[in-house]
């Protein structure tokens, strides 16, 4: 063995000796998630190291749809990831094609303004948009608070302005000759081209939705009309809680949503490194 | 031109209509009511209503030094720890990279509570794994919850475990847009690997690094959910207070908007400031 591939087999191995115990380190809360969801309350309290899983989970569970009524806020969760990504897709994809394809009066603005919020704190708009949503539309506690107010999204709108700037004229142009309008060549020629883009954004949009926390806490307090992460929020803190229950919970956000990455992984990871949430 | 226009103007109209009334206007308004005494009905104008108690108020000093404390520790600790994740699963040597990439980046899909409550139990004073293990290797339990220091540590501790991750996704994809060439020039001209990185790998990566660092200070002063849930309201008496939550507390348990305004515009001026270093920062040298 020359002394070249001795050097890159040791340094090979350094490498591996470091990032071991790094990467067990970080999955390590996740696996605690999983043994907790699965021991009873009396076990998770108890003196003794327990890092495999036991078999409690839907006693867990039981209890759990006992403390708070998780089935019902995990679908007001579903319902409105679905609802709000569908929509925001669509709106940033027309944004985005507009900022993209068309000279316009006023675009320069539009796009300073856009790139302005980015790094505006979002706290500055929370409580005018509580007033505006709970107090002067009386909407607190529908799905309609949940998914309007964060249709905005400014990221979304640089992605998809990008991926559409990159597809060439000619396609456009041949379509404009035949005469056909528009919105068709938006629908029907550019959003079938980037699919790849729309499914990174819809991934990331729905994760966003999905884990939002704040906004729905503040926005829909009623009990029938929490999602899931407020719901199980609620119960972090009480004295009298199943806490194996919060975690089986806390399992079934959580769980979903790594199997998708892992399916997805290419498509979420071109989503985040493009920046497409705050 | 004009036709272009008003195409242009119809596929907006939504996003804009959007963005006026949920951002455009709540941007006005939160300005003007922290100039307003928001606790009388009706809402009456008092200039220094909320400005002056602001500056007096010993409450928002604790939530402004905590914050800033967190900032200055947890951002460029997570930051570091992302470019090193980041450099070493590009590495050709890695086998496994699979593995390894889900590990790091599995904690961004995890969400705020979720993870929030693992991590009590995890850190429970009697209960919870950290400190069985710390006994186990000798060392004596820390009460997490109940001292301010372990408790911020907490804090640090488990935001830098959601988002290491997410940097180093960026900066991942960063790194594969630096060509190949560069490194094997170097390394055809013995330039060793720890010097290649601080003279090449850093410095192409610097503006990233940058955005990185802004997007994360910002996120970071305005940390909510972890003080919120993990060291219940701030725990040990106010020693995790944060603006994000005594923006809360101010705005949504007293319903005192105009002090919650005055405090969300602070957090809009250190913001503003961060983000001029930036521009300062990534200028391109004439």
């Amino acid at each position: 063995m020359s002394s070249r591939s001795q050097a890159r087999l040791g340094r090979s191995i350094a490498l591996h000796l470091f990032l071991t115990p790094l990467a067990l380190i970080w999955l390590f809360p996740l696996w605690m998630m999983v043994v907790f969801s699965t021991m009873p309350d009396n076990g998770i309290f108890s003196p003794g190291i327990e890092l495999l899983p036991h078999d409690n989970f839907i006693d867990n569970f039981n209890n759990l749809q006992r403390d708070t009524n998780f089935v019902g806020a995990i679908g007001i969760s579903v319902s409105v990831a679905v609802t709000y990504t569908f929509l925001s897709v669509l709106l940033t994809s027309m944004a985005g094609w507009a900022l993209a394809r068309y000279n316009f009066v006023g675009k320069g603005v539009v796009v300073a303004i856009i790139l302005g919020t980015i790094t505006l704190p979002y706290a500055v708009v929370l409580i005018p948009q509580f007033i505006m949503v709970a107090r002067d539309f009386q909407l607190a506690n529908t799905w309609v608070a949940l998914i309007v107010p964060p249709l905005f999204n400014s990221l979304g709108v640089l992605f998809m302005r990008q991926a559409f700037s990159m597809m060439p004229s000619d396609l456009f142009d041949a379509a404009r000759v035949e005469g056909v309008k528009e919105w068709r060549i938006f629908l029907f020629v550019a959003l079938p081209l980037a699919r790849p883009m729309l499914a990174a954004l819809a991934i990331i949009l729905f994760l966003a939705s999905w884990n939002n926390y704040l906004w729905p806490l503040l926005i829909n307090s009623q009990p029938g009309a929490m999602t899931a992460p407020v719901a199980l929020g609620t119960l972090i803190g009480l004295t009298k809680v199943s806490w194996g229950g919060i975690m089986a919970g806390a399992v079934m956000l959580t769980v979903p949503m790594l199997v998708v990455f892992v399916l997805l992984q290419r498509h979420f990871i071109a989503g985040i490194a493009a920046g497409a949430i705050k | 031109m004009r036709h272009q226009n008003a195409t242009a103007y119809r596929f907006l109209a939504p996003y804009l209509l959007i963005f006026s009334v949920f951002w455009v206007w709540p941007i006005i308004s939160s300005f003007l009511i922290s100039f307003q005494a928001t606790r009388t009905v009706p809402w009456r104008w008092a200039p220094t209503f909320n400005w002056g108690r602001l500056i007096g108020d010993p409450a928002f000093f604790n939530a402004l030094k905590n914050t800033l404390l967190i900032l200055v520790i947890q951002v460029p600790v997570m930051i570091s720890l992302a470019i090193v994740m980041a450099v070493l699963l590009n590495s050709p040597l890695l086998k496994a990279r699979g593995l390894y990439r889900f590990a790091f980046f599995a904690p961004v899909v995890v969400g705020e509570v979720a993870y929030s409550a693992v991590f009590r139990l995890m850190f429970n004073l009697n209960f919870g794994i950290i400190n069985k293990l710390l006994n186990s290797v000798g060392l004596p339990s820390i009460d997490w919850f109940s001292n301010v220091t372990p408790a911020m540590a907490l804090i640090m501790i488990a935001v830098t475990w959601r988002w290491a991750g997410y940097n180093a996704i960026i900066l991942l994809a960063g790194l594969q847009s630096i060509p190949d060439d560069v490194y094997e020039a170097a390394t055809l001209d013995r330039v060793s690997k720890v010097k290649q990185f601080f003279y090449i790998t850093l410095p192409l990566l610097k503006p990233i690094i940058v955005f990185c660092a802004v997007l994360s200070i910002i996120g970071t002063m305005q940390l909510f959910t972890e003080p919120f849930l993990i060291t219940e309201r701030g725990g040990p008496g106010g020693g995790t207070e944060t603006l994000g939550l005594l923006l809360y507390r101010q705005g949504f348990r007293s319903l005192n908007f105009g002090y919650a305004s005055a405090v969300a515009y602070t957090m809009a001026g250190l913001a503003i400031a961060i983000t001029l270093v930036q521009l300062w920062l990534t200028k391109e040298p004439k």
